[in-house]
């Protein structure tokens, strides 16, 4: 008896992480900053999801960890500036359609880039590197280097500015708790491509396979799949993903320089460990988790806020050594 | 344990379980050149020559350069650089014993330079003075060092080389965000500005005529303390890689359950060798706040230090510790001179748009990092590997 529930208590644990940091939050700040800081950390969550996914998946199915996953998120990032510059007429008209017409189009077209450079990409660099941890790990640190340099050459040294479309400039307000225009924009993108994989994921064909990749990859090949040109899928939408990530982020924080996917892939690694390599939703519960526990602490004990996550890390990891939702466990 | 140290597998490099180390080191193999016959020589490279003439000959060129560097390239600038790559010189050899010689990778070696210059650097700026302090300051960087890539190692270096990797660089921004807030301590930003001992001061003149023309002051000593420090760490650590202990890491580099299988324990022997290298960082640190009389985070903890120590082993050759002189070389000249190179070509083509931005004179590290992955891709054993195959 006590034994069943025990293990019960045992699956359901990680679960029950969120919603308790969640509840805890609420007696520390009061009701008003509580909303306010929840929504924010749930659409910081949502955007870090968008960068954490692909890497998760792209190391699921083919144990490749892209280090230069950052590029990507940087590409995708300036794409938006070189998008949203020529649109300037439709971002600052103070029309909501146009606006966010004007954020869809950037959106598409930083996916666009940041997948077709991601496909260039595992022919040239990751398709040499299979199976082979070290090497990945130096070439692919290489890469970020040269695409990061790369992106200056185009784009220049210095940090550019990307002010909010007009009407997402605001806040709204949510009983006595102000919430920003953007971050609800943001909230539903998130959860609108988190629902959109999922539903690919466990209602299509493809996404059977890929699962299955991720589960046993052998067996899915011995099955008369093809799982390298499955795999080069899921890494041309693992970093159209990183790159839709890095113009939702960009466009948050007003400034675009070339280190804004270098200050993300600390925390996508972060949420990756955290959630066990490899597992989608345990990246997005890990997400979820790093947004909010980085806006909680960011009100408390604002010097504590850039380590905290670093600290949450350390904790689950000792108390699950391989992440919270490990793969092959359920 | 000692017992068990001589029953050292050979290098089995039949196993192609682990295809990704290179399968360089050890020339105990090969015939003995020029350094082999003479015994007192061999026995200081620990039976661990660079290699035939050609090599030995270039590995003596750059001793000699380095043991006459204040007197032939005169010059304050001149001799930072020399300073530099002597510290660079420690700090990839140390990084090769993990990366090279047992297949582990780290991102929290900067961490752990950054821990010994911040050793002698808070000491220093906190009022003590004298070699006392510094000696205290030292061994307060390489305890702490020790005990963190310890606590570490036990944690998760029973898990894959990846999750290692991205552990630790979560670890060493942490260290570099707390280096940055912790203005009491670290002073933040701005880093520490002290006062040396006075023998290393620019005012301080033992004789009264220049030697060579080269009038002998603080930063001379300095530097040649710093260069004595990195040969005796560098044939330190030659002789570690050279010793039973050392063949291990190169078994575990090859085939870690054939190692485990034969009875050697292999987290242990990973955390001994993460906090040996771990020590040996913090030494160079140590060193680096010494000759600058400065410490900052991002001096000695930012993340493209780690990527020059990337570079540096890469480009000079993982597993061959000699590699680290070639890689700090290179990289460290190319960081000083690369530029003016750029400049000139930039100038020659300064009307085409695209083309003169990829060759701005701040864009050395782009064409280093195109290098590296050339480097990666065709020559995985780094330059001196290459040579020393070549035979």
């Amino acid at each position: 008896m006590s034994r069943e529930w025990l293990d019960r208590l045992q699956r359901w644990a990680p679960y029950a992480v969120t919603p308790l940091i969640v509840l805890a939050a609420l007696p520390a700040m009061g009701l008003t900053a509580w909303v306010t800081l929840t929504v924010a950390g749930l659409t910081m969550g949502m955007m870090l999801f968008l960068v954490a996914s692909g890497l998760t998946l792209i190391f699921g199915l083919m144990e490749v960890l892209n280090f230069a996953h950052a590029a990507f998120v940087t590409v995708g990032a300036f794409v938006t500036v070189s998008v949203l510059g020529p649109l300037v007429g439709w971002t600052t008209e103070p029309s909501l359609p146009l606006n966010l017409l004007a954020l869809l189009l950037a959106l598409a077209a930083a996916a666009a880039a940041s997948g077709a450079l991601g496909f260039v990409f595992e022919r040239i660099i990751i398709r040499q590197v299979y199976g082979a941890p070290l090497r990945q790990i130096l070439i692919t640190i290489g890469a970020l280097t040269v695409i990061e340099q790369l992106v200056i050459v185009i784009w220049g040294p210095e940090a550019i500015a990307l002010p909010k479309p007009a009407t997402l400039r605001g806040s709204v307000f949510l009983g006595a708790s102000p919430i920003e225009t953007y971050r609800l924009v943001a909230l539903f993108v998130g959860l609108a491509v988190a629902a959109a994989m999922q539903l690919i994921l466990t209602r299509t064909r493809i996404g059977l396979v890929v699962r299955a990749g991720v589960e046993d990859r052998e067996m899915v090949q011995s099955l008369g799949y093809h799982i390298r040109r499955v795999f080069v899928g899921v890494f041309v939408a693992g970093t159209a993903l990183a790159g839709m990530g890095g113009m939702m982020w960009a466009q948050y924080q007003t400034l675009v320089s070339s280190q804004i996917g270098d200050s993300m892939l600390i925390l996508v690694f972060i949420i990756v460990i955290i959630g066990g390599l490899g597992s989608v939703g345990g990246c997005f519960i890990g997400a979820i988790l790093v947004g909010l526990t980085s806006n909680y602490v960011g009100f408390l004990a604002p010097t504590l806020a850039l380590g905290s996550n670093i600290l949450l890390m350390a904790l689950v990891l000792l108390w699950r050594p391989r992440g919270l939702f490990p793969i092959g466990e359920q | 344990m000692a017992g068990q140290l001589h029953k050292v597998p050979e290098q089995p490099s039949d196993q192609a379980t682990v295809a990704s180390a290179p399968v360089a080191s050890s020339s105990k193999l090969g015939g003995g050149g020029t350094l082999r016959r003479i015994s007192w020589l061999s026995w200081i490279v620990s039976d661990d020559p660079p290699g035939r003439l050609l090599l030995n000959a270039i590995v003596l060129l750059i001793l000699a350069a380095f043991v006459f560097a204040p007197f032939l390239f005169p010059g304050a600038k001149a001799l930072g650089v020399a300073s530099r790559i002597c510290i660079f010189v420690i700090l990839v050899a140390s990084y090769d014993l993990m990366l090279g010689y047992t297949g582990i990778v780290s991102f929290a070696h900067t961490m752990f330079f950054g821990i010994g210059a911040y050793g002698v650097a808070i000491l220093l700026a906190k009022g003590w003075v004298g070699w006392g302090a510094v000696i205290l300051g030292v061994a307060a960087g390489a305890g702490v060092s020790l005990v963190l890539a310890a606590a570490i190692g036990l944690l998760s270096l029973r898990l894959r080389t990846i999750f290692f990797s991205m552990i630790t660089l979560a670890v060493a921004s942490f260290a570099q965000i707390l280096a940055q807030q912790w203005r009491s301590l670290t002073g933040g930003e701005d880093g520490l500005t002290f006062s040396v001992p006075a023998i290393l001061l620019p005012s301080f003149r033992p004789l009264s005529h220049p030697v060579l023309g080269v009038t002998i002051n603080g930063p001379v000593i300095a530097y040649y303390l710093t260069f004595l420090v990195a040969l005796l760490l560098f044939l330190v650590m030659l002789r570690i890689v050279n010793s039973p202990f050392g063949r291990v890491l190169q078994a575990i580099r090859e085939n870690e359950f054939r190692v485990e299988a034969m009875g050697y324990q292999v987290v242990a022997y990973r955390t001994m060798v993460s906090a040996l290298s771990a020590v040996m960082a913090a030494l160079a640190g140590a060193l680096m706040a010494l000759v600058l009389g400065y410490n900052g985070p991002d001096t000695t903890l930012s993340f493209s230090l780690m990527i020059d120590i990337l570079l540096m082993i890469v480009i000079g050759g993982m597993g061959t510790m000699y590699g680290a002189i070639v890689g700090a070389v290179l990289v460290v000249l190319a960081e000083y001179y690369l530029q003016n190179i750029l400049g000139a070509i930039n100038g020659a083509i300064a009307g085409t748009p695209l083309l003169s931005a990829l060759f701005h004179p701040d864009r050395w590290l782009l064409w280093l990092g195109v290098l590296f992955v050339l480097i990666v891709t065709f020559f995985p054993q780094g330059l001196f590997g290459w040579l020393r195959q070549r035979r």
